[in-house]
């Protein structure tokens, strides 16, 4: 949708075949570009009437407890949501479960991208490096981190450093995939050419090897914060004690549905957030990496 | 300026290179003796894929050859070093960094202060014309300009050697005019030597003191031609009669039988 708007406001210097194309249907260009934001603006309605439609319908099977496949008889109504909603700012302790789980997130997701993005330039520069960590790795991998959880629970003395190793597994290997494949993925002429240029080997790591394997490593990390996410909320419902997967069980059992509802659009906002703040960052230390730009 | 006239001679001796073992085993360079005087420009001119390119991984030092040995002002080549500029055929800018921080990469690496790399990457690069694209990364420049930053990325570090792998084949035929006068005169200025690889006759005839004429892989030298065309070199010489018959001449010597069987038709 974006792209088709931008290239619609783009100015045709150089893109003949639009000048072409332009030439046959003699639609002059400013009336292109008026037209794009008003496309613009009627694409946002129709989205909003879609959700509107959707939300309406929700609404409709709940009041009505419809039951035909899905049971809507105990499925809180959108209404009902948004008046717990409105409960929450009188709610001190769901402040403290959302402040629970993103300390969690925090130090879990930092661990974990501090040592696999370290690890991951060792393995992917180093051939003793992969030779020696990579193969434990590999068979730890396809282990889901959901799949730690008793372990994790022995492991650790308190269910709270528990649920920050879980967090952690879930963040580890994509971001040590994706570094290893970013670093494997530099063009060699550009090492070979930090070395003519009289580069030593630390002065290639971190002028070259850092900086070519950046765009890989923050995709890992965007795709870290998500399993971490998952990670996380599934062993605050198994184990945890305040989180906000804890709160979604805990208002499953106490009966509490709206708030069930609540707690996955609260996840949800999180793992949104989190991953928005991750590539804000990468953009910022990323200011050349321009995916979708042709040169020049 | 004039320190380095005395500097940049370039000696092979019996120099193989293998690739691969076993079955796969190829060589791409065998018995090459070759001497390159201090300033000199010559150029390395052979068929597609005979190996040429091979002659200056070597010389830069990222091809261990086999057998016989490369000097650089006596030195012995072993790895790559800041006195041997490189230039490939495609740029090798670093996409991360931008025009200036580029060309001053090389100073950096030798520690020269932050002031002074500043001010050498500016004067280096409006003497090339690209004083507005200081703070322009690679991607936003088109292949001419990459080119030439490339080559400022070079020359800032004021190289005893050049050595250039086909650095202008993939620009169009203007752009690649300009830059090997851009190259000629900028060699004129601060007398390096270059090695200058290429499969075209034009190119070689235009640039080079001495053509070297390499043979199908594994590559042997065939014949060296010395050319006396005058300098300053300009772009009328590439039309002239005495150039049209020394192209002739190198491409025979090139392309040999296969130009004789290919002719007629």
């Amino acid at each position: 949708m974006e792209s088709a708007v931008r290239s619609a406001v783009a100015p045709p210097a150089g893109t003949s075949a639009r000048a072409a194309a332009e030439a046959t249907l003699s639609v002059p260009l400013a009336r292109v570009a008026q037209g794009s934001v008003s496309r613009r603006l009627r694409s946002v309605a129709i989205g909003a009437l879609s959700i509107g439609l959707w939300l309406a319908l929700w609404q409709l099977a709940s009041v009505h407890k419809w039951n035909f496949f899905f049971r809507f008889e105990n499925i809180p109504a959108p209404t009902e949501v948004a008046a717990a909603f409105a409960e929450l700012y009188a709610a001190p302790k769901f402040a403290a479960h959302v402040g629970n789980s993103v300390r969690r997130i925090f130090l879990g997701f930092s661990l974990a991208a501090g040592l696999s993005v370290v690890l991951g330039l060792l393995i992917g520069r180093f051939r003793v490096a992969a030779q020696s960590l990579f193969p434990p790795l590999e068979i730890l991998r396809p282990i889901p981190a959901v799949a730690w959880i008793p372990l994790a629970i022995l492991l650790f003395s308190s269910a709270e450093q528990s649920m920050v190793f879980i967090t952690f597994i879930g963040a580890f290997f994509p971001i040590l995939l994706s570094t290893i494949h970013g670093v494997e993925g530099i063009d060699r002429r550009l090492v070979y050419a930090s070395l003519t240029l009289g580069a030593g080997p630390f002065a290639v790591f971190r002028e070259v090897i850092l900086p070519g394997a950046l765009p890989s490593i923050v995709t890992g990390l965007s795709i870290g914060m998500g399993t971490s996410w998952f990670s996380l909320v599934t062993a605050e419902m198994i184990s945890g004690q305040f989180g906000i997967g804890y709160y979604t069980w805990e208002a499953y059992t106490l009966q509490q549905y709206p708030k069930i509802v609540l707690g996955m659009i609260t996840i949800g906002l999180l793992g949104m957030g989190s991953s928005f703040l991750i590539k804000w960052v990468g953009r910022r230390f990323m200011p050349w990496f321009k995916p979708d730009a042709s040169a020049a | 300026m004039t320190q380095t006239a005395s500097l940049g001679a370039i000696a092979l001796h019996g120099v193989d290179v293998h690739f691969g073992e076993g079955k796969t085993a190829v060589q791409a360079l065998s018995g090459i003796d070759l001497k390159i005087a201090p300033g000199e420009f010559v150029s390395i001119l052979g068929p597609s894929g005979c190996g040429k390119s091979t002659i200056i991984g070597a010389l830069a030092g990222f091809t261990k050859v086999s057998a016989g040995e490369l000097r650089v002002d006596a030195e012995r080549v072993t790895a790559p070093g800041p006195e041997r500029g490189v230039v490939f055929q495609q740029h090798t800018l670093f996409p991360w960094k931008t025009v200036a921080k580029n060309v001053e990469f090389g100073l950096k690496m030798r520690g020269v202060g932050k002031a002074e790399r500043e001010r050498k990457a500016r004067d280096i690069l409006s003497s090339m014309g690209l004083s507005e694209f200081l703070a322009h990364y690679p991607h936003q420049l088109s292949g001419g300009m990459q080119q030439r930053v490339n080559l400022a990325r070079v020359l800032v570090n004021r190289p005893r050697v050049i050595l250039m792998d086909e650095p202008f084949c993939s620009l169009d035929a203007q752009t690649r005019l300009q830059m090997q006068e851009l190259l000629l005169s900028l060699w004129h200025e601060l007398h390096m030597t270059v090695v200058f690889v290429t499969h075209e006759v034009d190119e070689a005839l235009f640039l080079s003191d001495r053509v070297v004429v390499l043979t199908q892989r594994p590559a042997r030298i065939k014949t060296e031609v010395r050319l006396e065309l005058p300098r300053p070199r300009t772009r009328d010489l590439l039309t002239s009669p005495e150039f049209v018959t020394l192209k002739r001449e190198l491409l025979e010597l090139l392309l040999g039988s296969a130009f004789a069987s290919t002719s007629p038709s």
